[in-house]
């Protein structure tokens, strides 16, 4: 280097240069073409809310696109920037990855809904009706009457036939244990929400008392669906944190989860992603418009953006 | 003690009393490593997990620039690597699922979003449907005829028609590109291992393993090193789809007559010449069975690649499911058994026909084909035009039907199904009470009752006694690598499925097999139902299954043997039909009777082609556990579908996989060491 550049050009030329890419910055502030990538999962809430979601960010002139993700292994994908957002997580059931996950670094929480969720046992409105066991939903009625929930291969304990182990784990079989059920009860853990549909659905035919692990807001609000009220949730009081597993689940939350750089990329998208927040009504109404009124999800998500303009453009300014 | 040496049932009877003994004297204590082995590879799993952590997100990282957020980020060259090669990948779909869809992706490659966003114009316009039926139509004439013609424009119509046409492109494109790359796979590697004996050596076991294990192990690598997406379905797909094709290319190359390479080499063929215009034609038969495969295979995934991100019916089929549409499903089901069976149909009449050296055409001959397309494209492209001044609503019936707006059977699939739980299921339930209280609980208490020293007595003893020391210690060390898992109790529980599974599939099988392996048409009809049971999406029948016998382990079984049942049938059929006829004569001639004939010349002579039969059937059994564990098990597969929440799920993943893989391999020793001894034995080897 023979050439030698005074300090005090060399740092005008650096102030230009920044100046420069701020200036930029400014102008780019508008968001990035990118398509922003929603996750589809399989149940129809969380299908049209994708929808509806993604109409708001094609309204906005953003690029959008769907794309079908297993809902354990999405965090990952978040994590990793192939999927961009997600819009339901679920505390109980999705809670685990979603923190494992930010952990790792590479998601982040972008707001919760005001819908609260509940994750819990219950059984349908007619076992109640039929009185197969008395007292319910108050926990203390499984007491006695086990034998109505009887399955040939439970060995003559009644049945709460339970989520997936991925779910959470052993929480039920924990419970029932420190509730000084476990004599009684045992847990039978199915292989998916389909399983748990079709016990309902097959329990309903026969007539027959079942006890399943269900959620709120969900489409079998629709038919009559009770929780068990088991003693009230505290902080910490589940075996697995430190408690004695005596109590129920919580009124759970339902969070919105969000690739590190969204913000960056597409900040209009995400101050309005960030302020989306939908309430246990319009969860049922979206879920209603396809599981009872038979509407494609498409469909009831056009359907719902018409309906409630008032409402999402609200999060859009 | 010489009789005892000749007759090996006399030395397994005496296995099974020592193996009894054992399970009796041996006490049920945790700390007994005779009664549990410790865990000792425990940690494995993590171990797998930190090293794949490792590749990709710390190992050699490089400064890339992310236009996005304007900073530079530093990302591992691995993981660089990947996502290239996905992005490849992910191209080749779009390309084809545009062609067919329309779409914006390709044109956004060779521009940019911002581009394509500024100059709306810029779509690519989806082919009218009329036009895919119709060219599809011309392909099966040109291939072969009008029979072909005919099945596979209604083929495409009724895909149409019924309002599937969007998601069964979507899948169609990503088969097109799965397909063809694994049968090229498997084309490559099956002639490298037939060239090398070393590749050949390195190749079989990791075969063995990738057709074993269950898909979803291998789901959660293929996630976190391609992400999520087509590309990732793809990706499994081919995994999943290449072993056979390499398979069936092997074993076509070797059974070439020495004669034909003899007279190749003669004529002066160069080493590729030799291989391309003699060997691969000579051999296209068992060649032809492995595009088969693969093409079913494809089509059989496609629902599991959904789960990762693959678009198409299969998520849509799934999505039904869960809202338990089964009649919406069903439709689904079809149309992925009608693309398999028009891929299979077009690519066995693309490899049957031979070529003409000597015509000597004008243009217009040569071309033809092209021109009728063109022309029905035309034709095709009017009518949408025309439709688009008829159908005012936004949708064009003459371009595009969109989903789930053609005509629907659905509500009477819902009834049948509602009739179907009306007419059997209190007649099935004491059956199912039955079946569970007196069969299988305790088949299940039985297995878990066994002490792993008598276990693996009892395998290894087999393994001596069928295949002598090499086998034993084979078998003996898979089975030592589950039992030092912390998960033998669990495979033990996998076992027991897959044994009860298997004895069922295994005889339901043989007898239909050999029922319909008496006539060409049943023949015909039979091996039918085994393509279109294998390509039809289990999920679809696990929910009528779960109505009538609820979330029990029966219902775990019959999935499993409405699957498994199928490679038992198609085996027993082709062994018996390879009977040679002068055998039947040899016979008749001899004076035995219709069941003499089948007991004492066509089941022995066929044996070693059902025990093969036998083997695939424990695959495809196992294969299913994750199904099962879609039902509610408590085995293998259940933790297999939890490893997808699990922070560590890569390890876990795979582990659980190999365990699974290594139970089908010890039972693969054997059987097939026996049957390569029997074909020995009657001089077929």
């Amino acid at each position: 280097m023979k050439l030698k550049t005074p300090n005090s050009i060399r740092a005008l030329m650096v102030a230009g240069c920044v100046s420069l890419l701020s200036a930029t910055g400014i102008a780019k502030a508008a968001d990035s073409t990118q398509p922003i990538v929603i996750p589809i999962h399989n149940w129809s809430s969380q299908i049209v809310m994708a929808y509806v979601i993604g109409g708001m960010f094609e309204k906005m002139g953003s690029n959008v696109e769907y794309v079908p993700a297993d809902t354990q292994a999405v965090y990952e994908s978040i994590r990793n920037g192939d999927v961009t957002i997600s819009h339901e997580v679920w505390q109980s059931t999705f809670g685990k990855s979603f923190y494992n996950a930010m952990a790792k670094g590479g998601v982040i929480d972008a707001g919760t809904h005001s819908a609260t969720t509940l994750e819990e046992m219950g059984v349908p409105t007619w076992v109640i009706e039929q009185d197969l066991c008395p007292g319910l939903p108050n926990w203390e009625a499984l007491k006695d009457c086990h034998e109505n929930f009887t399955t040939p291969d439970s060995g003559g304990k009644g049945r709460w036939l339970e989520g997936p182990q991925s779910w959470h784990g052993d929480l039920m079989p924990e419970r029932l244990e420190a509730l000084g059920l476990a004599d009684k009860w045992t847990v039978k853990f199915a292989g998916g929400a389909d399983a748990l549909w079709t016990e309902l659905a097959a329990a309903k035919k026969e007539g027959r008392g079942t006890i399943v692990f269900n959620w709120t807001p969900n489409f079998t609000d629709a038919d009559g669906f009770t929780f068990i009220e088991f003693p009230p949730y505290k902080e910490g009081c589940r075996i697995a944190d430190g408690g004695d597993g005596t109590c129920g689940s919580p009124k759970g939350w339902l969070k919105k989860a969000a690739n590190y750089k969204f913000p960056k990329t597409h900040p209009a998208a995400y101050t309005a992603f960030s302020k989306v927040d939908f309430s246990t009504k319009q969860i049922g109404e979206m879920a209603a418009l396809v599981d009872v009124a038979k509407m494609d999800h498409k469909d009831a998500a056009a359907k719902w953006l018409a309906d409630n303009e008032s409402v999402w453009m609200a999060w859009t300014k | 003690m010489d009789t005892l040496r000749e007759n090996k049932f006399l030395q397994f009877l005496v296995l099974l009393a020592i193996f009894i003994v054992l399970c009796m004297i041996i006490p049920e204590s945790e700390g007994n490593p005779l009664w549990r082995l410790p865990p000792l590879i425990q940690g494995l799993p993590l171990w797998i997990y930190d090293k794949v952590n490792f590749i990709m997100f710390d190992l050699w990282p490089v400064n890339v620039y992310d236009p996005d957020i304007e900073e530079y980020e530093q990302v591992p060259i691995m993981r660089q690597i990947t996502r290239g090669l996905s992005g490849f990948v992910l191209f080749m779909i779009e390309l084809i699922r545009e062609l067919l869809l329309g779409g914006v992706k390709t044109i956004v490659s060779f521009t940019s979003w911002d581009w394509v966003t500024e100059n709306q114009w810029a779509r690519w316009p989806a082919l009218p449907w009329t036009v895919v039926a119709g060219g599809a139509a011309l392909l099966g004439y040109a291939l072969s005829g009008w029979g072909l013609a005919l099945f596979a424009g209604s083929a495409f119509t009724y895909i149409a028609v019924f309002g599937q046409w969007e998601p069964s492109m979507q899948t169609l494109s990503f088969v097109l590109i799965a397909a063809p790359v694994s049968v090229c796979l498997g084309l490559v590697f099956g002639v490298l291992a037939y060239k090398s004996r070393l590749v050949e050596t390195i190749l079989n076991p990791l075969l063995n393993i990738a057709q074993i294990m269950p898909h979803f192990s291998y789901l959660i690598p293929v996630v976190v090193f391609f992400g999520i997406g087509d590309h990732a379905g793809a990706i499994a797909t081919i995994i999943f789809a290449t072993p056979p094709m390499v398979r069936l290319t092997l074993l076509g190359l070797k059974k070439v007559p020495p004669e034909v390479t003899e007279a190749g080499l003669m004529s002066g063929c160069s080493s590729w010449q030799l291989l391309r215009r003699v060997q691969i034609p000579t051999a296209r038969r068992d060649i032809l069975i492995g595009v088969n495969q693969v093409i079913m295979q494809c089509l059989a995934m496609v629902v599991i690649a959904s789960l990762i991100g693959a678009k198409g019916l299969g998520n849509y089929l799934l999505t039904a499911l869960n809202s338990l549409r089964i009649g919406q499903a069903l439709e689904m089901g079809i149309c992925i058994v009608l693309i398999a069976i028009v891929l299979d149909r077009l690519s066995l009449a693309w490899a049957n026909k031979q070529t003409d050296y000597f015509a000597d055409q004008s243009f217009k001959e040569r071309h033809k084909y092209l021109l009728i397309f063109l022309v029905i494209f035309a034709v095709g492209s009017v009518v949408a035009f025309i439709g688009s001044l008829i159908f005012k609503e936004g949708f064009n019936y003459f371009n595009l039907i969109p989903h789930n707006k053609g005509i629907t059977t659905e509500n009477f699939w819902q009834q049948a199904v509602d009739r179907m739980w009306e007419k059997f299921f209190y007649p099935l339930k004491s059956f199912n009470e039955w079946f569970i209280v007196d069969i299988l609980i305790p088949i299940k208490n039985a297995y878990l009752g066994m002490p792993v020293a008598a276990t693996f007595t009892l395998a290894m003893g087999t393994g001596f006694i069928v295949g002598g020391i090499r086998s034993a210690l084979i078998v003996g060390g898979f089975l030592l690598f589950i039992a030092l898992t912390e998960w033998w109790d669990r495979a033990l529980i996998t076992a027991y499925l897959m044994t009860i599974s298997v004895l069922i599939s295994g005889t339901i099988g043989i007898i239909i097999g050999t029922l319909c392996a008496q006539h060409p048409l049943s023949t015909r009809i039979v091996l039918g139902y085994c393509d279109t049971f294998q390509t039809f999406p289990s999920f679809i029948y696990l929910i009528p299954v779960m109505m009538l016998f609820g979330v029990t382990d029966t219902s775990v079984v019959i999935a499993i043997v409405v699957y498994a049942s199928i490679p038992a049938t198609r085996y027993t059929v082709e062994g018996l039909r390879s009977v040679p006829e002068s055998l039947h004569d040899a016979g008749s001639m001899s004076g035995v009777n219709r069941l003499q004939r089948y007991l004492s010349i066509e089941l022995p002579m066929s044996f070693p082609h059902i025990a093969l039969g036998i083997n695939q059937t424990v695959v495809f059994a196992l294969s299913m556990v994750i199904i099962g564990a879609l039902i509610g098990t408590d085995d293998l597969g259940q933790l297999i579908l939890k490893s997808l929440s699990d922070a560590e799920g890569v390890g876990n993943g795979l582990v659980l996989g190999l365990c699974v893989a290594f139970i089908g391999l010890a039972i693969d020793q054997i059987l097939r060491t026996w049957a390569n001894q029997r074909k020995a034995a009657l001089g077929m080897a």
